[in-house]
């Protein structure tokens, strides 16, 4: 239960890019048709739960203070929590890495819509937020790994929500200043108003 | 007599300290190429923590230290690095500057640091870190790329410190923690008081805010996406 209300609230409360403004990047660039929106929300979701867990093991057993007395009693003393970014940014890319074979192999056609995007995943504030609050908040490793789902599906519902808003704004007559980006913004921000509902929910 | 000649013929090879280009390069980033209203870049991490104009700042200065740093390393570099781990350099040499602001703020103003918390790792993140080292600082001269890096690092700054200002002022009805409202009703005798707007202390604020910022900047460049 207590899992089940940890993944509705990364889902819609917490969600990722209303309430953090983790992954603006692709969710702005990707956003222009509901398909590519779909493959990138799908390689998130993916990307998340893969690595929020995994990150999860790297903190616990190397980079805690304390976390290499597994290993001999006279490491019980070092703080390794400095190599923190270096090392949940290693293990994202080499994630990242993987992930983008295995499309390529099993859905070319998917490789070549999501283009340029499916490495800069890697670089996707989405990803590294992920791993850096699942450390900050202490969670276990089953809740790291409903988090990354959650936190991913949270993305995969605003990304798509978006490109199909966006798809149907190209027949409207947007002032000239305001295209593009401009809109985009507000419209996030109008989005961010009604996921803002959730908030009072108390699971 | 000698020395003053040396000098000259070198001013004749190289360009001047600031030149016409150089000057470009910093305030292209600031209005026309701007990084965030322009280009799209880095709207990722640093929008979280516009609420206040003092986390904004310490942000700023953050992202200005990490960006002409890492311009500067990767330009050094950029003869060595084999194309095709560039990336994973890159982000070695983001995430070790990074980690060095990290532990700065942590020792000397460990408030701060609570405040920003993971947002200051999300640095690594942002795009426009990896998209000047990509687009500049792989095929450039140091000083240049400094230069490119400080400008782009700029143009990032003042729009994060826009909003923060709108967000502040009207959110919280203060700017840099001096409290505005309470002294302009405090000037009418307090016969009223100015009512803060919740809706821009949310994350929804940031996104109107900069939609709005995004409006007035692009129509006065006349820029237009299709």
């Amino acid at each position: 239960m207590e899992l089940f209300s940890l993944a509705i609230r990364s889902i819609f409360i917490d969600n990722m890019v209303f309430a953090y403004f983790l992954g603006m990047c692709s969710f702005l660039a990707v956003s222009k048709k509901v398909s590519t929106a779909i493959g990138l929300g799908a390689a998130v979701i993916f990307v998340l739960t893969v690595t929020v867990p995994v990150n999860w093991l790297l903190n616990e057993f190397v980079l805690k203070e304390g976390a290499l007395s597994w290993a001999s009693a006279s490491l019980a003393g070092v703080d390794l929590t400095f190599l923190r970014f270096i090392m949940f940014i290693a293990i994202i890319a080499a994630m990242v890495q993987l992930v983008e074979m295995i499309v390529e192999k099993f859905a070319p056609a998917l490789y070549g819509a999501l283009g340029i995007f499916l490495p800069l995943i890697a670089v996707n504030c989405a990803i590294l937020g992920g791993s850096l609050f699942m450390a900050q908040r202490d969670y276990t490793l089953a809740e790291s790994a409903v988090y990354g789902f959650g936190s991913g599906t949270g993305f995969f519902l605003a990304i798509v929500a978006l490109a199909a808003i966006r798809e149907k704004l190209k027949y409207s007559n947007v002032p000239n200043g305001l295209k593009g980006l401009g809109i985009t913004m507000l419209l996030t921000g109008l989005m961010g108003i009604a996921f803002m509902s959730f908030m009072g929910i108390d699971l | 007599m000698s020395t003053e000649t040396a000098e000259v013929k070198e001013t004749k090879v190289s360009e001047a300290l600031f030149s016409k280009r150089r000057k470009k390069l910093i305030s292209d980033p600031l209005i026309d190429d701007n990084p965030i209203t322009i280009q799209v870049l880095g709207i990722c991490s640093a929008l979280a923590v516009t609420t206040q104009m003092q986390p904004t700042l310490v942000m700023a200065i953050s992202v200005i230290f990490v960006m002409v740093m890492a311009n500067l390393t990767i330009s050094l570099l950029r003869n060595t690095i084999p194309s095709r781990v560039r990336i994973i350099v890159q982000l070695a040499v983001v995430a070790s500057l990074v980690t060095l602001v990290n532990e700065i703020l942590k020792a000397f103003a460990y408030d701060m640091y609570k405040e920003l918390s993971v947002f200051v790792g999300l640095i690594i993140t942002n795009c426009i870190v990896m998209g000047r080292l990509e687009a500049f600082a792989l095929g450039n001269k140091p000083y240049d790329s400094v230069l490119d890096g400080f400008g782009s690092a700029l143009g990032y700054s003042w729009i994060i410190l826009a909003v923060a200002f709108f967000r502040e002022l009207l959110g919280s009805g203060s700017v840099f923690g001096v409290e505005i409202y309470d002294g302009i009703s405090s000037l009418f005798g307090g016969e009223f008081s100015l009512a803060t707007n919740g809706l821009m202390v949310s994350p929804v604020g940031a996104f109107i805010i900069l939609g709005l910022i995004i409006w007035v900047q692009r129509t006065k460049t006349g820029y237009v996406e299709h």
